[in-house]
């Protein structure tokens, strides 16, 4: 039904031979979203924005559908998947739970003429997607090492682990890549679950093991606010600073203010499913060609650009 | 003739009773020496309390989860319960404001009160619903989780004011003569469940009931209003380990006592409780608690563990420390 719809407004805009954007203008588009539901603060963020760029897109795009679901687990985002392609839906924006499990499901949705977008973890099969948009953990990693280098130049220092994922691992192998041939060495490093309350437990330990820390990589904002706390419960003076990471806000307000302890942040936004949803848009909306892969960079936030990542709105 | 050989018997006994009282205390000092050959700094002041204070919270919540377990029960909510009872009480304080006590006993109301709500739910829903213990709390454990979940909006519930919570603070951080607050409140609330489980005829019926349902309902326990007693004294150690855990990070996320229920449970099991119910050692329960988290202190402090393999070494060292309890009373 819809196709004919779509049929027709598009065969009537070639009658009265009109420009592109008076085409696009009388389209019927719907993009279905598909995310994990806020189950940690950086998903919280992506639902945020997830939401946030479904009022804005469909404000841009008059025509324009957008249909947002969030899953708890990757069984119920596979029916959920079911759900939206019952939908009728042009297009699908997935952020899948992880590649194993929903490979499959995608690809079935891609069966039906789905135009498919993969945002951050990639499926099994490549193929299956029209556009990816990634975070980058390798430069993750990368970019906080190249600032202990820099702004530390010698010295030791401690390191916390998320939970055992290939992402973890990238992140952490880069930064230790970035600091070889310096004078920053990791003394110890400690799985933390990307959790306040482990890292602030690590953190205690690692106080009393090591008599002199120069600075902390806590490589996640939630894992630096259990750092913090411990560092100030243990009144030691020789840390000179912690690093965090994903950009979360209260993180990004305390750079913003010029806290010497948290000088730097290094973003990987949950923004990101708003950038997905905007090319998505943009594939059926505009003459510019859209597929390939997107890949953002993680970039060193400090006080000078520390604005520019501040959503005060944002739970996370 | 008899009459000796009876006696012998008795003492016999008690004495092979102490020592499997004795047990976990043991296994404690047995990893203390490991501790201590294992790093130097492990022995300071500075490290021991803070490994006993942070045990507390899992220490008060076991101590109500040896309850429970006594009673032939099992929570499996705790961990959840906490995470919704310190998100609640966090937005309460945000919402009442002022930087007074009066703000703080309002908080600490809400979190009392809310977390007795919780345990009477899951006792009702077991003794009413006559519903596996197990299945309900299984319930239950979504449920609060997701309600955190929703009012966290999926990110952080933090304490707005710093004058609160620099006010609050002391809680966790803080002293008296030298012993830190949460390992008094810990202590006093082990003292009570300890007298609360031997010396009146509730902690008689809590064990009764635990050991044998049909006999302690023949002997006229009031089975219905014990087992759900025991799921609010279980909502009440919860709330009160909230208390000393919101002013340590200010803050609750979705993530906040994620498996506590089982650390909980396996102090509850370290300290000498049996799982299938009739036994509850209070005592044990806080050394089982202490012992749990000495344990990953030790994994930190050493130097030839990688972290890779944390998680396996401290599954062998809970294992091999009860099979050594177990060998003790054996041996006897």
């Amino acid at each position: 039904m819809r196709k004919t719809a779509l049929k027709l407004a598009t065969a009537a805009g070639l009658f009265a031979g009109l420009t592109g954007v008076a085409i696009a203008q009388s389209k019927n588009v719907t993009i279905g979203v598909s995310i994990p539901a806020a189950t940690h603060g950086w998903t919280g963020g992506v639902v945020y924005h997830a939401q946030e760029a479904a009022k804005q897109l469909e404000k841009t795009y008059p025509g324009l559908k957008v249909i947002v679901k969030t899953s708890p687990d990757g069984a119920s985002q596979a029916n959920a998947l079911d759900d939206l392609s019952a939908q009728k839906i042009d297009a699908l924006v997935v952020l899948p739970f992880n590649s194993d499990e929903l490979t499959n499901p995608v690809k079935e949705v891609k069966k039906r003429g789905t135009f498919i977008t993969v945002v951050d973890r990639g499926l099994k099969d490549a193929t299956i997607q029209d556009i990816y948009v990634a975070g980058n953990n390798p430069e993750f990693g990368r970019v906080a090492g190249k600032y202990f280098v820099d702004t530390l130049k010698q010295g030791n220092v401690v390191v916390f682990r998320g939970i055992p994922t290939v992402i973890d691992e990238e992140r952490v192998s880069n930064f230790e890549k970035a600091l070889e041939g310096s004078g920053v060495k990791v003394i110890d490093k400690q799985y933390a679950n990307w959790n306040r309350d482990d890292a602030f437990r690590v953190m205690q330990d690692f106080l009393s093991k090591h008599p002199k820390i120069d600075a902390v990589w806590a490589s996640d904002d939630d894992m630096a606010l259990g750092v913090m706390e411990a560092i100030r419960q243990g009144k030691r003076e020789d840390i000179k600073f912690v690093l965090g990471g994903a950009g979360m806000k209260d993180i990004v307000k305390r750079v913003m203010d010029g806290d010497k302890m948290i000088p730097a942040n290094v973003s990987y936004p949950p923004g990101m499913i708003a950038t997905a949803m905007n090319v998505t848009a943009a594939q059926f909306f505009t003459n510019a060609p859209m597929r390939g892969t997107y890949v953002l960079n993680a970039l060193l936030i400090t006080k000078d650009n520390a604005k520019n990542y501040y959503y005060p709105d944002s739970p996370f | 003739m008899t009459d000796t050989a009876f006696r012998t018997g008795a003492t016999e006994r008690r004495f092979s009773l102490d020592l499997r009282a004795l047990s976990p205390f043991i296994a404690l000092v047995v990893l203390i020496i490991a501790g201590s050959l294992v790093n130097p700094d492990f022995l300071t002041i500075s490290n021991l309390t803070n490994v006993a204070t942070r045990s507390a919270f899992i220490a008060i919540i076991a101590v109500g989860a040896t309850f429970v377990i006594a009673s032939g029960g099992l929570d499996l909510s705790v961990g959840s319960m906490a995470a919704l009872v310190a998100g609640v009480m966090i937005l309460t304080l945000n919402k009442v404001g002022g930087a007074d006590s009066a703000t703080l006993v309002a908080g600490m109301a809400a979190a009392i009160g809310l977390s007795v709500a919780c345990g009477l739910a899951n006792g009702l829903i077991v003794t009413f619903g006559r519903i596996e213990p197990f299945i309900v709390t299984l319930g239950t454990m979504g449920i609060f989780r997701s309600l955190v979940v929703w009012l966290a909006a999926g990110g952080t519930i933090t304490m707005r004011n710093a004058d609160l919570r620099e006010l609050y603070r002391p809680i966790y951080f803080g002293d008296i003569f030298g012993i830190p607050i949460p390992i008094i409140v810990f202590l006093v609330v082990a003292g009570i469940g300890a007298l609360i489980l031997y010396k009146t005829s509730f902690g008689r019926h809590v064990v009764a009931l635990g050991s044998n349902e049909e006999v302690a309902r023949y002997s006229g326990v009031p089975i219905w209003r014990v087992r759900t007693l025991v799921y609010v004294i279980q909502g009440v150690c919860v709330g009160i380990a909230v208390l000393v855990y919101v002013p340590r990070l200010g803050s609750a996320t979705p993530t906040t006592g994620l498996l506590w229920e089982l650390q909980a449970i396996t102090a509850v099991v370290v300290g000498g409780t049996a799982l299938k119910g009739g036994i509850g050692r209070i005592g044990g329960t806080v050394i089982g608690a202490i012992i749990l988290e000495l344990v990953a202190n030790i994994m930190v402090l050493s130097n030839f563990v990688s972290e890779f393999l944390v998680g396996a070494v401290q599954g062998a060292i809970i294992i091999v420390a009860m099979l050594l309890q177990r060998s003790l009373h054996r041996g006897r």
